[in-house]
């Protein structure tokens, strides 16, 4: 559960400030799957690294599953990253070189987990992505971009985290490989999984539940849709 | 992460440049082989000079003319040089120092040596039948110089194994020979065991005489170059030393010991002495290995540099999801030390080669020992977390953000 409480962020230059949060508000339950959509500019990408625990907000409280994560130290945001968020990014960011199953690992390194134990997880999370098992020891930069962002979401599943936080992830794909993934999203979040959406098209936020918008740094319309 | 984790992190980073990651070890190599091989030709001199001056015998004191103490090592420079010493005064230590267990006086000069057809420069030593006992030294074949040789000015020589090589040939039996030392005839009644002795002097190439043969015969005066005294024990080199001083004071009507016409040093003397030019050699030697040591430290850290600039986006990913600072530096930090510690590995395995092959091809001895590989390791390692120590922490403070946009 998210509970985001008048959220503002402010950069400061030499001797101007630039607001670009001006006091967001908004809930994400559980097992919801919405879209934060806007222009560029719009101030969605400083939002989308407040909700992902990369940033934290000048002012107002951020709540993730009942833990305020607004006032935490680097560490602390660490732990939350590891924890509770799985990043999906536009350009997959893979370890080139490595195979596709170390990469979907990757995470659990962290939390310490053992060898055998993360690469059965990761076995798992690509399976729930429909990636094909025979692809599970190639070298990630020999995949497709299809298969490569469905790599990515399954290292963003595999610390099975209460949130799974997708920036762009159809920017760098063909309509017809954005669609599969897209369709992966759909497939998880019918499983339970939590997933926020970032994008500037409307067709991907189409696919989403819940539609916020956001224009200069504010919350313009926050519509639900009927699932279809 | 785990220990393990992190050593295959490192390992497939590594492996992922290998010809980046081997030049960049090269550079470790180099130094680390240097400096094992720099030091080893150090310590090898002080070893093959330190023996020679305990090869000589043990417990020993020397007599020399004309030098203040603590100039230098001249022990063998000024031999023969100044005429103080003469034959009275090494009477007179025997005589008077009664805890001298041997006293051997010694006139050496170098003379030119004949025998039938063959002649060879070598140096010829007056002494006394103790020299033997002092010097460590046994005979071979005959018999040495004896009391009654000495008080009746015998024309007799023992010979050294080089310098009967020299003037008979190898394996001849030299005993009954006659040879010529500056046109006077000597007959040659023993011959010494080799000793393999190399450094100031080589005990192996040398002619020894009666000393009053020597004095009469050779150098036509009564001095002597050189007084050797035996101790019976350590312990009892400090009084020798202090009577044999006072005793010479005495006698040659010296009344401040600053002016004094001779030099009493005993064994330790000369060995630190010895020691401490050599070991300032080693030190020369090591400093230089040491900067090359340097140079691939260096390289190191601008690899190390390189490698946080190419994975920024890597390092941006592994922290969003979820790696600590203090998990990104440890990460680089291993990454270097492991390139220094292999680097260090094979630069210790190479200097000993080197080591070995300078000594069998007999430039000079050398002598490789266990502090030195041990401080080559500790300093491969060392240089592995100066050198990696800024680059891992750049790579640790990285903003993930910026990271990831990273082009």
């Amino acid at each position: 559960m998210i509970v985001l409480d008048k959220i503002t962020k402010t950069y400061f230059n030499a001797d101007e400030e630039i607001p670009v949060l001006k006091g967001i508000s908004f809930t994400i339950k559980d097992g919801e799957y919405v879209a934060i959509m806007g222009p560029s500019g719009s101030g969605k990408s400083t939002l989308m690294h407040i909700l992902g625990a990369l940033d934290t907000p000048t002012n107002g409280s951020y709540l993730l599953d009942n833990q305020d994560v607004s006032k935490l130290s680097e560490k602390e945001l660490a732990h939350i990253r590891k924890d509770k968020i799985g990043f999906v990014f536009q350009s997959f960011n893979l370890l080139p070189r490595s195979t596709v199953i170390r990469n979907v690992a990757l995470p659990l390194i962290y939390s310490r987990v053992s060898k055998e134990e993360r690469t059965e997880r990761a076995r798992q999370a690509l399976l729930s992505t429909g990636l094909p098992e025979d692809r599970f020891s190639h070298l990630s930069n020999q995949l497709s971009g299809g298969q490569m962002q469905r790599v990515a979401i399954a290292r963003a599943l595999v610390t099975n985290p209460s949130l799974i936080l997708a920036d762009e992830p159809t920017g760098n794909l063909d309509t017809a490989t954005g669609e599969l993934v897209l369709d992966t999203f759909k497939q998880l979040n019918d499983k339970g999984h939590t997933i926020v959406l970032i994008t500037h098209e409307r067709d991907v936020a189409e696919h989403a539940a819940r539609i916020i918008y956001i224009k200069d740094g504010s919350v313009l319309r926050d519509e639900a849709k009927k699932r279809s | 992460m785990k220990v393990t984790d992190l050593l295959e992190e490192t390992y497939i980073a590594l492996s992922a440049n290998k010809a980046r990651s081997a030049l960049t070890i090269l550079g470790i190599v180099i130094g680390i082989a240097s400096v094992i091989a720099m030091t080893a030709i150090g310590q090898g001199a002080q070893s093959t000079i330190q023996s020679s001056i305990t090869s000589a015998g043990s417990n020993l004191l020397y007599v020399t003319p004309g030098q203040q103490r603590g100039v230098g090592v001249q022990v063998s420079a000024g031999r023969g040089s100044a005429q103080t010493l003469t034959q009275e005064d090494a009477d007179a230590i025997q005589r008077e120092v009664t805890l001298a267990k041997n006293v051997s006086p010694e006139l050496t000069r170098r003379y030119q040596v004949t025998a039938k057809g063959t002649n060879t420069n070598t140096s010829v030593i007056g002494t006394t039948f103790a020299y033997p006992d002092v010097h460590n030294m046994q005979v071979d074949q005959g018999s040495f110089i004896t009391d009654a040789d000495v008080k009746s000015q015998s024309r007799v020589a023992v010979i050294g194994p080089t310098t009967r090589d020299d003037l008979f040939g190898t394996d001849a039996n030299p005993i009954g020979s006659t040879i010529k030392i500056n046109k006077v005839e000597f007959r040659i009644i023993g011959m010494t065991v080799a000793k393999g002795g190399s450094g100031f002097s080589n005990p192996d190439d040398a002619i020894y005489v009666p000393i009053s043969t020597a004095q009469r015969y050779l150098a036509g005066d009564k001095y002597v170059s050189n007084i050797s005294v035996q101790a019976n024990d350590a312990e009892s080199m400090a009084t020798i030393q202090q009577q044999i001083t006072e005793l010479l004071l005495q006698r040659h009507k010296i009344s401040d010991p600053l002016q004094a016409d001779f030099t009493v040093m005993n064994q330790a003397d000369i060995l630190a002495m010895a020691s401490s030019v050599t070991g300032t050699l080693t030190i020369l030697l090591a400093s230089i290995a040491g900067i090359s040591l340097l140079v691939g430290g260096v390289g190191i850290m601008n690899m190390m540099l390189t490698n946080v600039t190419e994975r920024t986006r890597e390092i941006g990913l592994r922290k969003a999801i979820g790696a600590e600072e203090s998990d990104i530096s440890m990460q680089f930090l291993i990454e270097s030390v492991m390139l220094t510690f292999l680097g260090g590995a094979i630069g210790i395995i190479l200097g000993w080669v080197l080591a070995f092959g300078v000594q069998y091809f007999g430039f000079t001895t050398t002598k490789v020992t266990w502090d030195t590989v041990l401080l080559a390791f500790g300093v491969s390692a060392l240089i592995g977390i100066v050198f990696g120590y800024y680059p891992a922490r750049r790579a640790s403070k990285l903003n993930p953000i910026q990271a990831l946009r990273f082009e």
